[in-house]
C-alpha cells in the first residue's frame, strides 16, 4: 500500500490564475498590494451543470477540485448555504494522521496523508501542513498492550508508527507531567511522525482557488431546498437561488446529511452531534507536536499563533444547534491541566461547537444511493478534517465513474445490511 | 447545560443523565423472517431529525430510571417528558411519533405479533 501514489491530476493552477510566490509578493509590494487577483470568482448559478456538489467545506471543495483536475469534468458547481469553510472545516482542531487499525481505514487515511504531503504545491497555496507528529498516550497497562497491537497492525499496512516509553515521551514533550502518582499516569504512547496539523481555513481557500482556476463555479449563500427526481433518477436541485439542472449530485454536508437525504426519501444511519473545541490565549511556543489521550479524552496542540488548541469527544445527545454542553469542555480542560500543569493559569480565548455526523461504526459513508446520480459522502464524525483530500479524491472518482474504487468500496451504505462494518470505535486512537 | 425534570426526582442538571437515543424502537420478534435490509432498519438506522426528536434518557446519577423525552434538536427546547411505555401527549410529540418513517417499517410490524401481547409490551 505504501508505494501506491494517488493520481494528482493537473497541478499548480494550469488554468492561468496568478500564482503565489515570493517573487509575486515582492512584485506586488511595488504596487502596495493593490492588484491581487480574486482568489475565486463570485459565480452566479448557471442553468445546468454536469455535476453539482452540495456543501462548500473542505471535502466538497476537494471533490469539485479533483473532478476537474483528475477526471476532466468541465461543468462543476459547488453550492454552499453559508460561506466557504464556515462549517466543520473552520471548526475542527486541524489534526492529521493515518494511524488507524483496520486495513480499510488505513487505505483511505493514508491516501489522504499522501495528498496532504504534496497539497501546498498542487494547489499553489500554503496550507501550512506541518508534520510535527501525533503522539497518543496510554494511561494503563491494558491500554499499552492494546496500543502495541495497533502499532503492529498499522506498520503492517506500511504506515509509520512507533511506541515510546514514559522517559522518551518526557524528552519529546518536556512540558508533560509524567509523574506516576497522578490519577491517569503516562505509561507510554505511540507516535506517528508523519502526522501533524494544517491550517484548516487555508485548505478550503486553497481548494476553492484551484477549483475556480479549473472552471468550477463556487456559489455561496445558496441553500439547497429540494432534490428534484424523475422516477429513480436525479434531474436537478432546488435552491434558494433557483433550480439548477444536473444529472449528478454529490452531497457533502456533514451534520445536515440526514436533512438533505430526507429530501430524496433516503435514510442514513447517522446521528448529528455537537463536537466542541476551544483555544486558550496565545503563549510562547511550548508544544511542538500533537498530543492525544484516549483514557482522559482530550487532544491538544499549539497553533502557529501560540494558542493552545483543545478538543475532546462529542456531546451525548443529538443536536443541530452548533453549541454544546458545558460539562464537555470542563472535562477536557481538567484532563489538559493534569497532563500539562504548566497550562493551569491560561485563560480561554474562544470556544465553539460544530455539528458532526456520526456513524454506528465510526467510519464514513462514501456511497451511491438508490437514487441514480445521487451520491453521499458523510458520516465522518469526529475525524473528517484529516481525510479531506483523500475523501474528495475518492468521492470525485466515484461520481465521475459511477462506481467506487478500491479505497471507497468498503464505505458503501450497504455495509449496514451486510454487516461488513469498519469498526473504528476507540481503535482510531480516540474515543468517539 | 440542559435542566431536565426527572419524573421521579425533579429538575436536575444534564450531567446527571445519560441519553439513550431514539425512543419507540420495538425489537422485531420475528426477526428471522425479515430481510437484512429490514432488520438494518431496527439495528442501525436511527431517526436524526432537525426539529422535534423523541428520545430515551436515564437518570444515571440519580434514581437510575429510564424515561422518554420530546426535545427539539435545533433549539434544545424540552417539549415534554413522559414515562417509558407511554406515548407523547403534546400535539407536536404525537405528530412526531405518528409521522416517523419507522411506523411503516417491516421491523416494527414484526414487533406486534398479536394484540393481547402488544398491550403488555407496548412502548419501550
Amino acid at each position: 500500500m505504501a508505494t501506491d501514489q494517488p493520481d494528482r491530476g493537473l497541478r499548480g493552477l494550469p488554468g492561468g490564475k496568478q500564482k503565489y510566490s515570493a517573487f509575486a509578493l515582492a512584485k506586488k509590494a511595488m504596487n502596495y498590494h493593490q492588484d491581487w487577483q480574486r482568489a475565486w470568482r463570485d459565480a452566479p448559478p448557471k442553468d445546468e451543470y454536469d455535476v453539482v456538489i452540495i456543501g462548500g467545506g473542505g471535502h466538497g471543495l476537494a471533490t469539485a477540485y479533483y473532478l476537474a483536475a483528475v477526471h476532466g469534468v468541465k461543468r462543476v458547481a459547488v453550492v454552499e448555504k453559508g460561506w466557504l469553510g464556515g462549517g466543520n472545516t473552520g471548526r475542527n482542531t486541524t489534526i492529521i494522521r493515518s494511524n488507524y487499525l483496520w486495513d480499510e481505514s488505513a487505505a483511505i487515511y493514508e491516501h489522504a496523508l499522501k495528498l496532504w504531503e504534496g497539497m501546498s504545491q498542487d494547489l499553489n497555496f500554503n496550507v501550512m501542513f506541518s508534520q510535527r507528529g501525533v503522539l497518543t498516550i496510554a494511561h494503563s497497562e491494558h491500554e499499552l498492550r492494546e496500543m502495541s497491537r495497533r502499532v503492529h497492525a498499522i506498520r503492517l499496512n506500511g504506515i509509520d508508527s512507533e511506541i515510546l516509553g514514559p522517559s522518551e515521551i518526557k524528552t519529546f514533550v518536556p512540558i508533560i507531567n509524567t509523574d506516576q502518582t497522578i490519577r491517569y499516569p503516562v505509561m507510554g504512547g505511540f507516535l506517528q511522525k508523519r502526522g501533524g496539523t494544517a491550517r484548516h481555513d487555508a485548505v478550503a481557500w486553497g481548494y476553492a482557488r484551484a477549483a475556480d482556476d479549473l472552471g468550477v463555479d463556487i456559489i455561496q449563500n445558496c441553500e439547497v431546498t429540494g432534490l428534484r427526481r424523475n422516477g429513480r433518477r436525479i434531474v436537478g436541485i432546488e435552491t434558494s437561488r433557483g433550480f439548477i439542472k444536473t444529472r449528478k449530485v454529490g452531497c457533502v454536508v456533514a451534520g445536515h446529511s440526514s436533512v438533505v437525504a430526507g429530501m430524496a426519501d433516503i435514510r442514513l444511519p447517522l446521528a448529528s452531534r455537537p463536537l466542541q473545541a476551544l483555544v486558550s490565549e496565545p503563549i510562547k511556543p511550548v508544544l511542538d507536536t500533537v498530543i492525544m489521550s484516549n483514557a482522559v479524552h482530550m487532544y491538544i496542540s499549539q497553533s502557529d499563533k501560540g494558542e493552545m488548541v483543545l478538543g475532546a469527544g462529542v456531546d451525548k445527545y443529538n443536536s443541530y444547534a452548533q453549541r454544546g454542553s458545558f460539562p464537555v469542555p470542563e472535562h477536557m480542560i481538567a484532563a489538559a491541566v493534569e497532563l500539562f500543569p504548566v497550562l493551569s493559569r491560561l485563560r480561554m480565548l474562544r470556544h465553539w461547537g460544530g455539528i458532526v455526523d456520526t456513524c454506528p461504526d465510526a467510519s464514513p459513508i462514501i456511497s451511491k444511493t438508490d437514487v441514480e446520480g445521487l451520491y453521499f459522502n458523510c458520516g465522518w464524525g469526529t475525524g473528517g478534517f484529516k481525510a479531506t483530500p483523500g475523501s474528495g479524491h475518492v468521492f470525485a472518482d466515484l461520481i465521475a465513474n459511477d462506481r467506487p474504487n478500491r479505497i471507497a468500496a468498503p464505505y458503501a451504505l450497504d455495509r449496514f445490511q451486510t454487516g461488513l462494518l469498519i469498526d473504528e470505535h476507540g481503535a482510531a486512537g480516540v474515543a468517539h | 447545560m440542559l435542566v431536565i425534570t426527572c419524573p421521579h426526582c425533579g429538575p436536575r442538571e444534564e450531567s446527571e443523565f445519560a441519553c439513550g437515543g431514539e425512543a419507540h424502537i420495538a425489537r422485531p420478534l420475528a426477526e428471522n423472517s425479515l430481510t437484512d435490509a429490514e432488520f438494518a432498519d431496527y439495528l442501525f438506522l436511527r431517526d436524526n431529525p432537525k426539529g422535534l426528536f423523541l428520545e430515551r434518557w436515564r437518570h444515571t446519577a440519580g434514581c437510575r430510571r429510564w424515561f422518554n423525552m420530546a426535545r427539539d434538536t435545533a433549539t434544545h427546547e424540552i417539549v415534554e417528558i413522559y414515562p417509558m411505555g407511554g406515548l407523547p401527549a403534546s400535539k407536536a410529540g404525537k405528530a412526531a411519533h405518528k409521522n416517523s418513517w419507522r411506523r411503516d417499517t417491516a421491523a416494527e410490524a414484526a414487533a406486534k405479533p398479536a394484540k393481547s401481547a402488544r398491550n403488555q409490551r407496548s412502548g419501550s
